[in-house]
């Protein structure tokens, strides 16, 4: 399989076949990813990372793959300090940072930020989150995480939890999980439901997604409860914020409705969704979690720069 | 008959676009960038016509044969529209307009959060992922439109 010069902006951009190359590659990556074996495939490569929006976790994990493969790094993530600042467009700084970069990362407060971006840059561009839009490397080592824990995604139960309007990390898993084949049970408040497109898309794939409110009753024999942030910066009023702030809290009560095997995820940073005494247990996924993502975005800058581990 | 051809004049040579959605003709006539300003193609709009299926709208476009690609994007809002080529008062071309697969520069993405609405060198881009019923996709941020009518640009 060839993914050379391809973008991602969307988890649509792929094939199932090509979501299970790169999950492949990912496993193979995880004695580099954890500095046990040594790699320089990517040397002379630049990656350009471009974060309009702060990150802890993409940023640091994109910036380890590039230099666990060998290659080197650019970028901002602060863009008060760029031209950008001084009025210029999202398509003249790609044209630039493209001519400086073999391959580009961009985080953007708007939806379809990343699609221009790929649309102006010659280089591979990787959507690292668009606004409320989409976050396909997120949804990859979301898979991974899965496939890693429970072997298959097909036919299990799989609760996505919280701010299911705004999150884009589930956008984009809602639609990977059904391609998959995965039972979709959506459980947020009234005014932070799936948005219509995304479960219309779930539906278009065969999926039958439920959508509950009662996160008790939702939980009760799934396999997967995926946990997410309700985002204070999406709100456009603060009133609504607060009050939908704090609906869901994952605790060991709650947990003993929950099957014995059953896992949490989250994409991170957590507020107070997830009660620290979680973390402990065997429940708790969500920090290997985060370090699957170096990994799989090892897996994927290789393999958009076409170059394989020997 | 008498009556009929009063109210739709014929023409003799041009393009009779028919059977659009009662109320749309005004936006067709704006999708299509009719009428051009360096032309002096008389262009005659009769709405609410009654016909065997409700009310419909029909434009007539004297002097000038309009191609399928520049009409097929006005099944946007007008999808049972049919173009007839006029030559010397005989119908010689006719032919229902067909939904191309994308759609670009005639749909505002009603997002607001979208990069297309912003003062970016774009334009809006719609990918048509259903044809009936029409459902497009912003090709940026893959939001739908519920009501494309309001959205035209």
């Amino acid at each position: 399989m060839n993914l050379k010069g391809k973008d991602l902006v969307s988890i649509r951009d792929l094939s199932k076949e090509e979501i299970f190359y790169i999950l492949k590659k990912a496993d193979e990556m995880i004695p580099y990813a954890k500095g046990e074996k040594k790699t320089n495939i990517l040397k002379g490569k630049i990656l350009a990372t471009l974060f309009f929006e702060p990150s802890t976790r993409t940023k640091l994990s994109f910036e380890t793959a590039m230099y666990r493969l060998g290659g080197d790094v650019i970028g901002f993530s602060e863009p008060s300090m760029t031209s950008i600042k001084k009025g210029e467009t999202l398509a003249d700084t790609v044209r630039m940072v493209d001519s400086y970069s073999d391959i580009i990362v961009i985080r953007h407060s708007l939806e379809g930020a990343a699609r221009l971006a790929a649309e102006f840059a010659e280089a591979p561009v990787i959507n690292a989150g668009d606004g409320a839009g989409r976050h396909p490397t997120q949804c990859l080592l979301d898979l991974f995480t899965i496939l890693k824990e429970k072997g298959r995604i097909e036919g299990l139960k799989i609760a996505l939890v919280g701010d299911l309007k705004y999150g884009r990390t589930v956008h984009s898993l809602a639609h990977a999980l059904a391609l998959f084949g995965a039972e979709l049970i959506f459980v947020s408040p009234e005014t932070l439901k799936m948005p219509k497109e995304i479960v219309r898309d779930c539906q278009d794939l065969g999926a039958e997604p439920k959508s509950l409110t009662n996160l008790e009753k939702a939980i009760k024999d799934v396999d997967v409860i995926y946990v997410t942030r309700i985002q204070k910066e999406r709100f456009p009023d603060p009133t609504e914020y607060n009050r939908v702030v704090g609906s869901y809290k994952i605790d060991m009560s709650l947990l003993k409705h929950a099957k014995e095997d059953a896992i949490v995820m989250h994409p991170l940073p957590r507020v107070n969704e997830i009660d620290p005494e979680v973390d402990g247990t065997k429940h708790a996924l969500y920090f290997k979690q985060a370090f699957y993502g170096v990994p799989v975005r090892m897996a994927l800058l290789s393999s958009l720069l076409g170059v394989d581990i020997k | 008959m008498k009556k009929k051809e009063l109210k739709i004049p014929l023409i003799k040579d041009g393009t009779v676009i028919d059977h659009i959605t009662a109320g749309q003709a005004v936006k067709v006539l704006h999708i299509l960038g009719i009428p051009e300003k360096t032309l002096n193609s008389i262009v005659s709009v009769v709405m609410n016509v009654r016909s065997k299926i409700g009310k419909k709208d029909i434009v007539k476009v004297e002097n000038r044969e309009l191609k399928p690609e520049e009409v097929n994007k006005i099944a946007l809002i007008a999808p049972k529209a049919t173009i007839n080529i006029i030559r010397d008062y005989e119908v010689v071309k006719k032919y229902k307009v067909d939904l191309p697969e994308e759609i670009v520069g005639i749909v505002r993405c009603p997002n607001p959060n979208c990069i297309s609405n912003t003062r970016e060198p774009i334009e809006s881009r719609f990918r048509v992922i259903s044809k009936d019923p029409i459902r497009i996709k912003c090709c940026y941020c893959e939001r739908e439109p519920d009501n494309i009518a309001d959205n035209i640009i």
